[in-house]
């Protein structure tokens, strides 16, 4: 059944929006976005070490994106540049790098734009394996950790006074977010993949009244938007990442009406 | 009564510096099982502070805070809710807690605000917001609650009404409230007892003490205190303008 690369990149795309549903709308609810977008960046590095070495990519992405999400905690504390500026610096700089040892790296063929947007021609059986397996691992994370995450997203104060820990919660989350770049990144491409993360939260956004809805239609709308993304791309030969971040877009432009529809309903 | 098993708890000589600056400095307070504690005292004297040395909030603190219990209630000073995250009171009620429907309902009836359960948080009016913080604090039966201003924006009958109520709590979970207030009033008949801070503890102990002591009357005027007592006695030292202490 996986012998088709369509079903498997379709399989690869249901796992990928089961996660990024719940993730994301924390990265929309703690202003993390350009933090996922810098992590993404990072992932090429990953990549390139990842070739050098001979070594399982996801697992390369992972640490990378980790490493680099160590090093803006110690900027953060040492430095008196303000974080947006962090954030830029790594994203550039990594990206940067990255690019640089893919020059280096003359006895490997690389194929750039599948990387920055995402190819379904690359996703393999053993690539289907680790979404799944990862992407299981990461909710299952999630779940353990989504009081003291959400207590602290509403309200760090009322979380650490009432005991919750969420310092231990946030940092658990961080590490979740480089899980789910190094899982999506062959799927969506690594300049693409905070898109999947916010665009489908940003219309969930427009359509709830509360955390557990905001939660479903996100993974819906990715659900929706990897459907819809990878069929146009099939259809029309397009790279599969940003025709599932378009998707999204459209989704995102139609879930503008309800609101318009809410709005006037009040006045 | 007052034995060390009754301490929720106790702060030993806690400060904090930031900034090169010290928020307060010096404070030894300890809260007990069916007490109420009230911290008084001007804007920037260190009242909230205090509180959040005691909720172990503050990390690198100057002191020892001894804590024996871990179910606590907090109503903080200032909270917002940020508009992209979509939160009904009934989602804020069970931020820290899993709680029964019941429980929550109970804690809602109390604090008069139960039909506002389906509501956002974000379309409530300053005092309906208030009373759900208290209604979240108290829901989950805390045997410490630390109250900043709970009362704050909330009407006139109502703020009797609600410290009636904090009153009432205190003595039916026998918990231990440690309660910031500017109402001197209603905190002089209702606190078993008072600290009176700027940047450090001017003076405490009972409502009646403290409203006799000079340097209470020297913060808060002539006016706060001769409701209670017309006693004076001598301090040991002023301020400058900027919170330090000048010895006499």
């Amino acid at each position: 059944m996986f012998d088709d690369f369509f079903i498997r990149a379709l399989v690869a795309g249901i796992g990928i929006a089961f996660v990024t549903g719940p993730l994301g709308c924390f990265v929309v609810w703690r202003r993390l976005s350009y933090f996922g977008d810098t992590l993404a960046h990072s992932a090429l590095l990953g990549v390139t070490i990842a070739y050098t070495l001979e070594f399982n990519i996801a697992v390369s992405i992972f640490i990378t994106s980790s490493i680099i999400a160590l090093i803006l905690v110690k900027l953060e504390k040492k430095t008196n540049l303000p974080g947006d500026a962090l954030l830029g610096l790594l994203a550039h700089s990594s990206l940067a790098v990255g690019l640089v040892a893919i020059g280096f790296l003359t006895f490997i063929r690389f194929d750039i734009m599948g990387l920055l947007f995402g190819d379904i021609l690359a996703v393999t059986t053993d690539d289907l394996l680790t979404i799944w397996i990862g992407g299981a691992l990461i909710l299952l994370v999630l779940k353990l950790i989504w009081k003291p995450l959400f207590a602290s997203t509403v309200n760090y104060e009322l979380a650490e006074a009432e005991g919750l820990n969420p310092d231990r919660a946030k940092a658990i989350f961080t590490i979740l977010i480089a899980g789910i770049i190094a899982i999506s990144i062959k799927m969506v491409g690594l300049l693409l993949i905070t898109g999947m993360l916010i665009i489908p939260t940003a219309m969930a956004r427009n359509l709830s009244d509360n955390p557990q809805k905001m939660v479903i239609f996100s993974i819906i709308g990715g659900l929706l938007s990897v459907f819809i993304g990878l069929f146009s791309s099939l259809e029309f030969n397009t790279p599969s990442g940003p025709s599932i971040v378009a998707a999204a877009l459209v989704l995102f432009i139609f879930s503008l009406f309800k609101i318009k529809q809410t709005i006037q309903l009040k006045n | 009564m007052s034995t060390e098993n009754n301490i929720l708890v106790k702060l030993n000589g806690v400060g904090l510096k930031q900034n090169e600056k010290w928020l307060v400095k010096g404070v030894s307070l300890k809260v007990e099982k069916g007490k109420i504690v009230t911290l008084i005292g001007p804007n920037g004297s260190g009242k909230s502070t205090t509180a959040k040395i005691a909720l172990g909030i503050y990390k690198n603190i100057e002191g020892q805070v001894e804590k024996f219990t871990n179910n606590i209630g907090y109503v903080p000073q200032k909270i917002s809710i940020d508009w992209t995250l979509p939160l009904r009171v009934k989602d804020f009620m069970l931020l820290t807690d899993n709680l029964k429907d019941d429980a929550l309902d109970e804690a809602l009836t109390l604090t008069g605000v139960k039909h506002l359960k389906d509501k956002n948080l974000g379309n409530l009016s300053g005092g309906e917001f208030q009373r759900v913080l208290l209604a979240r604090a108290i829901s989950k039966k805390p045997e410490l609650l630390v109250l900043d201003e709970p009362v704050q924006g909330v009407d006139f009958t109502g703020e009797i009404a609600l410290y009636e109520l904090i009153k009432k709590i205190s003595e039916k979970l026998n918990c231990g409230i440690l309660l910031i207030s500017h109402d001197l009033h209603t905190v002089m008949t209702a606190t078993d007892h008072v600290v009176c801070l700027n940047g450090h503890v001017c003076c405490s102990g009972s409502p009646k003490d403290v409203a006799r002591n000079n340097e209470y009357k020297a913060l808060f005027g002539e006016q706060a205190s001769q409701t209670l007592s017309v006693y004076e006695h001598k301090h040991d030292h002023e301020h400058s303008n900027d919170g330090e202490i000048k010895k006499n």
